[in-house]
Parts: structure tokens; sequence; C-alpha cells
């Protein structure tokens, strides 16, 4: 059901629905940028409207709603292990169209990869999602090239329009808010994009013989292994584990899970002292294979959403898309043509 | 042929070595200015001049080549820069009067440069309106982080732009950016403990680089702007020397305080016979001693908490 809600009444549907839930939306950290006198724009607990960024899209992803960087498993001392207490409140996120279809690749990742991840699963039960429009694309996003620019598993969106904002509630329950309100109905179709500027294709017959191509070897002095791409990007799921014994009585501790990234120093390191994909460019290439390759062969469909974010953060200008787009002639190379 | 020097050198033109010609000093306070006044140079230079600009050290340009009988139009034609550069003016179309004060510089600062902690330039500005116009020979001199490529520690007052660092436990991912970043780049006051960065208060030079480096906004600046005043520093042919360290964490509204009392510091002790009334600061201070200097200087500023001022002061440079 489509409404047309005032500034107001959306104000009072955040601050009547954060008693029951953390609302996660863009935020504006003003001054919190990487320098100085710039923002970061990532998702915090909202409870007002002037609270959430609208316009521009979050430099980092919404993931960390779901799996913060660093999440305490349990609490160890010598004779037992302690949860920490579950979540009180549930989770409404306010998600771009790419990040709803990247919330699918988390739920595949974290509930139908084996065993269902615990702590994942326990809030995700109770996560409602709210849609964001997008009226405009934004410069580096793909999404209409990787399938992603289209939602409709919301459970209501939002779209700002002149003063007011449209919404589609699918949820009854919020429907029945608006409607008390006074709200006006009319049809509602999310705002959604139908062009990007950036555009991507990915070569029908790409296989894993493109390793071979050199493609690859530029990014061994280009990149610098920061990792800020896999930090940003709403569908990379990788954690390490860290067993952190207390500096005052190292016989308690906890047990926590810390985002790991496929292009840091370290991920790669196994027991007795293997490293592999020393080299950047074989870093490149193993998340690059992994986000439009391997995944699909798995899952049936690619892992990237194409949400762009990625593209925006690296502080050496390497694009993702633009190596994507270069697939074409490595598979070219590689097949000697 | 006929020409009162002194006023010349005070309407900001120079004596040359070629008799009857002079050159144009225009300043370009905290060293940006907007492309659309650079015509106007070119005009002034092509006309008046021999066709060449000299980039000045002290981010101005000089206009050689320039007629003494030319020095009216040339004031005139500047009027524009002047209005819009905002240079002290005492008559409109009769150019500006020098100042024994050097135009305060800056680095290009954070309006581009990603390591700059602050708008050098707007702070260059606003000290300038501070202590502009004035005879006494003061050097100021604004850097946007601790590399300090504006050379302020050659300065009577060197500014440093400083953040200190803040850190969320809760979005640290242990990848060691920062550490690495600091040990290599800046002075290593991070250490690695139970998987998390700590940092040395007292080594940190607040120069932003593990907040550059962090890829999660783990670390991210202070929302106050802090500073390093450097003390004294100069060339020159006696004692040339590097600014001292003054202090640390300084805010700018004590900087500026400090400048000014430093300004009646001056007027009471500097040698009356002192060439052109104009003596380096510090040789003054050598004079009257460092205490004597500090009372003043320090006189109702009120310090930030967090500010540690160095003590005690002691420069040394080559002596000739």
């Amino acid at each position: 059901m489509g409404y047309r809600v005032s500034r107001e009444t959306l104000d009072l549907w955040l601050a009547t629905h954060a008693a029951d839930y953390e609302i996660w939306a863009p935020h504006r950290f003003v001054g919190e940028g990487c320098f100085s006198d710039t923002d970061s724009v990532r998702y915090a607990r909202v409870t007002k409207l002037e609270e959430i960024e609208l316009k521009e899209r979050s430099h980092y992803s919404f993931k960390e709603a779901l799996t913060p960087a660093s999440q305490t498993l349990f609490y160890f001392t010598q004779e037992a292990c302690t949860e920490p207490e579950p979540p009180v409140k549930g989770a409404i996120l306010l998600l771009r169209s790419c990040d709803l279809h990247a919330l699918r690749r988390l739920d595949d990742m974290y509930l139908h990869n084996g065993p269902a991840d615990y702590y994942y699963a326990r809030l995700r039960e109770r996560v409602k999602v709210v849609l964001l429009g997008c009226a405009a694309s934004c410069e580096s996003g793909f999404c209409v090239s990787m399938g992603t620019n289209v939602s409709e598993n919301y459970d209501m969106s939002l779209d700002p329009v002149a003063g007011d904002f449209l919404v589609d509630c699918k949820d009854a329950d919020w429907a029945a808010f608006f409607a008390a309100r006074g709200c006006g109905e009319e049809p509602v179709t999310p705002a959604h994009v139908e062009e990007n500027a950036v555009k991507v294709t990915v070569p029908e017959k790409l296989s894993p013989a493109v390793a071979k191509a050199s493609l690859w070897n530029q990014y061994d002095k280009r990149c610098i292994n920061c990792g800020r791409c896999n930090f940003v990007c709403p569908t990379c799921t990788c954690f390490t584990m860290q067993d952190l014994y207390y500096d005052e009585n190292a016989r308690l501790g906890e047990r926590r899970r810390v985002w790991a990234s496929c292009m840091v120093d370290g991920f790669t390191d196994v027991a007795g002292g293997g490293s592999y994909r020393k080299k950047n460019g074989e870093r490149m290439r193993f998340k690059v294979l992994h986000k439009m390759l391997d995944y699909k062969q798995r899952k049936g469909y690619q892992m990237c959403v194409g949400c762009g974010r990625c593209d925006d953060v690296c502080p050496e200008y390497i694009s993702f898309s633009g190596c994507v787009n270069h697939l074409d002639e490595a598979m070219k190379e590689v097949q000697g043509k | 042929m006929d020409m009162n020097t002194a006023k010349l050198k005070k309407n900001a033109f120079r004596v040359t070595k070629v008799r009857g010609k002079t050159a144009s000093r225009v300043r370009v306070p905290g060293g940006h200015l907007e492309a659309k006044y650079l015509p106007v140079l070119q005009e002034i230079a092509e006309k008046y001049g021999n066709g060449t600009l000299h980039i000045t050290n002290r981010q101005g340009f000089e206009i050689p080549g320039i007629d003494f009988a030319d020095v009216d139009k040339v004031n005139a034609a500047l009027q524009s820069i002047i209005e819009g550069l905002e240079i002290n003016q005492e008559e409109e179309d009769a150019g500006y009067p020098a100042s024994g004060t050097r135009n305060v510089i800056a680095c290009i600062g954070n309006r581009v440069c990603p390591f700059g902690c602050y708008d050098t330039t707007g702070l260059a500005k606003r000290i300038e309106k501070a202590i502009f116009p004035n005879d006494l020979h003061f050097k100021v001199a604004c850097t946007g982080c601790p590399n300090d490529c504006a050379k302020v520690r050659m300065h009577d007052f060197g500014i440093m732009g400083m953040t200190e660092p803040q850190f969320d436990p809760n979005r640290c991912v242990s990848c060691e950016a920062c550490i690495k970043a600091c040990r290599t780049r800046s002075v290593g006051a991070l250490s690695m403990q139970n998987f998390r960065p700590v940092r040395d208060a007292k080594k940190c030079i607040g120069c932003g680089v593990c907040v550059i480096n962090c890829p999660d906004r783990a670390w991210t600046r202070s929302k106050k702007k802090y500073y390093r005043l450097t003390l004294l520093g100069r060339t020159g042919k006696k004692n040339p020397r590097m600014g001292e360290d003054f202090i640390k964490w300084v805010d700018e509204e004590s900087i500026l305080k400090i400048i000014l009392n430093t300004y009646d510091y001056v007027k009471e002790y500097i040698d009356p016979n002192a060439p052109g009334g104009k003596e380096h600061i510090g040789y003054i201070v050598d004079r009257t001693g460092v205490e004597e200097f500090l009372r003043w200087a320090l006189k109702d500023v009120d310090l930030p908490p967090e500010a540690e001022v160095y003590t005690p002061l002691y420069w040394k440079g080559v002596k000739y």
C-alpha cells in the first residue's frame, strides 16, 4: 500500500519503532573522513530523520549492522564460557537496492553455507528492511549491469519527494500506522536506476584460466594491500578469530571474530609458516575472480552487487569495474587469440 | 633623478641594481589567490615592467623593470588585486604600505593536500588580520602537518597542524596499517597490544598518518584542531637557527594572543638603534632572557588543558 508521508509523520514512525528496533541508516559522521574536514558516511543507529543521510550512498556498507567489524562470540574463564546477551531489539535496515541484493549474499553465506551461523541467524530473523529509492545513479555504481538495480523484497520503501516521502508499505502494521495518521494513499513505485555511467560486462566464458593473464601484474605495484575494498564491500564476509587474554588476568579472556581482508598481509598465513598469494596482483586476481567467477559457480548468481564502493574508497584509484571490463581481453590473451 | 627611496620602499617597491628601475612587490596572504588576478599581473609586467614575474620566497609576486615614472600607474593598476586579496591599504589607487611584519605564508594545506590538518591559508589570513599592518619585523608561517613543507621552523612563529587521533576499538580489524605507517612515515608512536594499537601520547606528534591509513575509520581526527607552535627560528647573517618547540597541542586563540603579546614585548625591548627599526625577535630574547619574554608572551593566555609547554627553551644554530 502506498502513502504520501510528511516529515513529521515519518519522524514519529522512527521514534515509535526505535523502541523495538535498532534502526540502522546511512549517517554522516562529520569530520570523520580519511582527510581533515571531510566526512564519513556510514551506517549508524538512528532515531530521527535528520540523522539519516538521504543523498549520498554510504562509504561503508550496512553489513556492520549484522556482522560487526569486531564481535565478541564468548567470554571464557578456566571453567566456563559465557555468551554475550543476545540483542534486545530487532533491527530495521534502510538499504539501497544494491545493498538489499547484498543481504541475499550475506544470508547465503551465513545461513545456507553449511550450518547456519548462530550469531547472524539470531539477529537476522528479527530484521526488517526499508528500501531507499535511488532517484539517480551514483557515479561509480554499476547496479544495472549486475541486475541489482530493482528490489521488491522490502517491508517498506522510502523516497523523498518534494518535502514529503513516498512509501510503499508491504508490512501491514506499518501501513496501518500511516493510514491511522491520515497519510494520503497513492500508488507508489520505489525510484530505481535504469542506467549507470559505469557498465560492466563479465565474459560469458570466463574461466579460471584467466588467472594466467598478464592483467594482474600491474596490481603488484599499484595496490598497497590496505584492504579498504574488502571492508567497504557489502558482500565480503571473511573474518578471522582472535583469542584475547586479559592483561590483568591472563586466565580470563574472550574470543572474538574480526573482519578479515584477502588483500591484507596475514590472510593466508597457515600453520607451519606457509603463506600464499604474496603478490598484490595475486590478491587482486583472487578477489576479482571470487566475486565474478567462483561464487557464481557455487551459487548460480554473481556475488558482486555493483555498488561501486570499492572504486570510490581505493586510495590508489584501482577500479574494480575497470578490471572486470578487462577480463574479456585477458581471456583472449590466455586462449592465444 | 630624484626619488625618496624610503617612501618608495614603504610603498612596496624595491630599489633595484638598475638605476631608475624599480620592482613592484605584491604579497599574496596565505599564498593562495583566485586565478583571475594573474592577467592583471601580466598586464602590469608587460606594460610597465620587463615582461617577467618573480615568484617570491614569501609567496608574493615581484614585477621587475618598472620605471620610477610609472609607479603611480602601477599602483592604480594594482587596485583590484589589493582589494581582492584584502591587503591593507591607506589610500585607494596608491598601492599599499609595505610592512616590517612579513607576509604570512602557508603551505597548500587541507584545501588540497591529504596530509594537511587544517586550512592553512584560512589561518594565515586570520593571523594577518590580527597583526597587519605593522612595522616590526615578524615572520609567521603556517604549515598543514609536521612534514613542515612551509619550513615554519625558519620563522619567528611556526604553526604546524596537528590532530589528536581518536580510536574506536569496535572498528579496529587489527590490520596494523596504522602501526606500519606510523613506524615508517612518522615517529613510531603506536604499538600493538592484544590485537589493537596503543598510542604513546607523549611520542605522538599528531600528524594524522594513522587516520589516513586506517582502512575502517577506527582512527579518526579530533573535533578540535590543534597546533604545534615553534618559536624564533630565523635566517640571517649572524646566527641562523631553527625555531624551537614552544607549545604542543595549542589552540588558535592562544597562538593569536601570544603573537600579539610579542609585539608588545618587542616594542618595549627592541634596540632603539636597530637598522631600519628592525631587529629579529630572537636577538631581543637573547638580551632580555627567555623568562622575561615568556612573561610577556603568555600574558592573559589561557592555554587549553591538553597544551604542553616546553621548558627550558634554548636556541643554538650557527654562530658567526
